[in-house]
């Protein structure tokens, strides 16, 4: 008798011990990803106001804030609201839009390789946009439909010859990488079969180029990012739980398929329209994600943080492309590619270890 | 035992059945479990046992519709498991697979509360009521002071008790457990049975899990489901299934069996014909 109440003492004990640990594991957690966020958006502030001031002509921080709000004088207000804001509009879009999409794939096929740079998404999307620029010889709202109708194309076959009843992470990457090539052999006869002017604007472009960026790229993105965000919202959570194992997610009640279907829908359509407002800034989308993961730390795929770590790194990215060298602007995302390069060497020289451990 | 009333405190609907009608279950068209008919009783442990490879896995994996069956149905509380939700699967029923995943850097605390999910809205979190659940899950899996931890830094006998804490917290009716032993030690083992036949007695849950060993399955077992190449080879009470021609037949096993000297359970012995008795 005397066991069976010691049991129940021990029992009760171990219950309010594990009732107040997990209070104070809840606070680290929130308090951690409370002081990431504030972090990444204080750091996105900071990348949007020297976006705004720095130039051949400096704008004081005080003088941006000035005209933003209306007043300043009538350069600023030209160099500003003509040029920088439009880029600054188009970079902070486009690097949500790719930081989304990234954290995306990665966390539906459990795989850091899997960013729509990497599984020929941004590529279709190119080979989409650089159809409609250079062989149908148009620009403008058509740019972003050809690069989604691209990206989903190779979606899709990539889907179709990944599938075997579901969807294995690895497979789809392999295939992915592999229609990659596909897409840029297709882009790359496009451009040798155009004139070489009209070639020479195309391949700025491929390279990830906002130097001509106007409101006129960046609407398409913004919208998109916003009619998305509820689907954003949504998959948050699910995506957590999709990271234990599709049966387990779906012993919680997560449905698997649908889940994977929203995200990499949505995953195909922020690349697709990022990629025709900015072209295919490489690793933009590969990287947001694992940094944001990293910073939060607590195993969710941290999509909100994963857009504002794709903000910033496309503003500040932007910035030192056009003053890194002292009289040409570089397409960002050669910048982008130059931090991504050694990033991706690093994740595969280290993934392997990290999967088999 | 007050301790136990938060997970005892169920909203009083009864313990749903869970019948297999004919089920055939397959990977790619390749067939594993062939026109199966079984009828878990509710409130009751039931142990499925058979060979590697019998497809112990993919019936466990159709009972809880991971799999949608081939052919015929599984029925949960006599509506076709099939039509149902997932969220509407998983508030009823647990089911909880043999290799689960946990994400890198998730803390132990946070995953046990996972379990909470199918009964969560889209905008309600946790409410006050998941901690009391999410606590007592980890006390009773005696995983409490490893509450803050992070999963990957566990021992996999560890782990393993996070997951059925996980499982717990998540209250179904049904609960179906793939090979839950797995990774523990003898002592955690029997821990872990005796936790899942408390759970049982006390608050009704139909447990239903596949385990190896046969003589802690006995033990445990309301009653013993023996497979053999994706099909039923016979079930029933332990003392009923558990003969040496069961085993010879299901895992070409030459066995005794005995009283357990603990339970009077059937025990079996397995004869071998390189070891004989020492001199
Ligand atoms: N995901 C799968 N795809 C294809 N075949 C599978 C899969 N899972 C299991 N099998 C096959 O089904 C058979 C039964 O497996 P399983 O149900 O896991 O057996 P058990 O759990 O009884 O050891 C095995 O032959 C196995 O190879
Ligand atoms: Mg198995």
């Amino acid at each position: 008798m005397t066991t069976t109440d010691e049991r129940a003492v021990r029992a009760e004990h171990d219950r309010e011990a594990a009732l107040a640990t997990l209070a104070v594991v809840r606070r680290k957690r929130l308090s951690r990803r409370l002081v990431v966020t504030i972090g990444l958006v204080v750091v996105a502030v900071a990348a949007c106001l020297a976006a705004l001031s720095v130039g051949d002509l400096t704008v004081s921080p005080l003088q941006v804030l000035l005209t933003l709000t209306g007043g300043g004088d009538d350069v600023s207000r030209l160099v500003l609201l003509e040029f920088r804001l439009p880029r600054l509009a188009v970079d902070l879009s486009v690097g949500v839009a790719f930081g989304l999409a990234g954290a995306m794939f990665q966390s539906v096929l459990r795989n850091p390789l899997a960013s729509p740079d990497i599984i020929g998404v941004s590529q279709g999307a190119s080979v989409g946009a650089v159809a409609v620029l250079l062989v149908a010889g148009v620009s403008g709202p058509l740019v972003p439909v050809g690069a989604l109708v691209g990206a989903a194309a190779v979606a899709g076959l990539n889907l179709a010859l990944a599938w075997r009843g579901g969807v294995s992470g690895y497979r789809f990457v392999l295939c992915g990488i592999a229609l990659a090539f596909v897409a840029s052999s297709i882009l790359n006869y496009f451009l040798t079969r155009t004139d070489s002017r009209a070639a020479q604007g195309a391949l700025t472009w491929i390279a990830g180029s906002t130097i001509s960026a106007t409101y006129a790229d960046f609407w398409p993105v913004l919208v998109v990012v916003v009619v998305l965000l509820p689907a954003v919202l949504w998959l948050d959570r699910r995506l957590g739980l999709l990271e234990m194992g599709d049966q387990t997610a779906e012993a919680l009640g997560v449905s698997a398929l649908r889940t994977r279907l929203v995200a990499v829908l949505c995953g195909v359509v922020l690349a697709a329209v990022a990629t025709a407002a900015a072209g295919p800034v490489a690793f933009v989308a590969l990287i947001s994600g694992p940094v944001a993961r990293r910073l939060a730390g607590d195993g969710h795929p941290a999509l909100p943080q994963a857009a504002l770590v794709g903000m910033s790194l496309m503003a500040l990215a932007d910035l030192a492309a056009q003053y890194v060298l002292p009289d040409a602007q570089v397409p960002v995302g050669i910048v982008t590619g130059i931090i991504g390069g050694p990033y991706l060497v690093w994740l595969l020289a280290t993934g392997s270890r990290r999967r088999s451990a | 035992m007050s301790a136990t009333d938060t997970v005892a405190a169920r909203d009083g609907a009864e313990v749903p059945s869970l019948v297999a009608h004919g089920v055939s279950l397959a990977y790619d068209k390749q067939r594993i479990v062939h026109e199966l008919d079984l009828d878990i009783e509710p409130g009751q442990v039931t142990v499925i046992v058979g060979g590697n490879g019998c497809g112990k896995s993919t019936l466990l994996k159709g009972l809880g519709r991971l799999l949608r069956p081939d052919g015929g149905r599984v029925e949960l509380g006599e509506q076709d498991i099939t039509t149902m939700s997932s969220r509407a699967v998983a508030v009823l029923l647990g089911l909880l697979p043999q290799s689960p995943i946990a994400p890198e850097g998730i803390t132990v605390g946070d995953l046990v509360a996972r379990g909470r999910y199918p009964h969560q809205g889209m905008f309600t979190r946790h409410s006050s009521t998941d901690d009391q659940i999410v606590a007592q899950a980890l006390a009773d899996t005696g995983t409490a002071d490893l509450a803050d931890r992070r999963v990957e830094e566990l021992s996999g006998g560890q782990r393993q008790r996070v997951w059925i804490a996980m499982a717990l917290a998540q209250q179904p009716k049904v609960l179906l457990l793939d090979e839950p032993t797995t990774y523990l030690d003898v002592c955690h083992q029997v821990e872990l049975l005796d936790l899942l036949a408390d759970l049982n007695q006390r608050t009704g849950t139909t447990v239903v899990m596949v385990l190896h060993d046969l003589n802690l399955a006995a033990r445990y077992a309301d009653r013993l489901v023996v497979m053999r190449q994706g099909r039923l080879l016979c079930q029933g009470t332990p003392r009923d299934v558990l003969t040496p021609a069961t085993l010879q037949e299901a895992f070409g096993l030459e066995a005794l069996v005995v009283d357990d000297p603990v339970t009077g359970d059937p025990m079996m012995v397995p004869v071998s014909s390189r070891r004989r008795p020492r001199s």
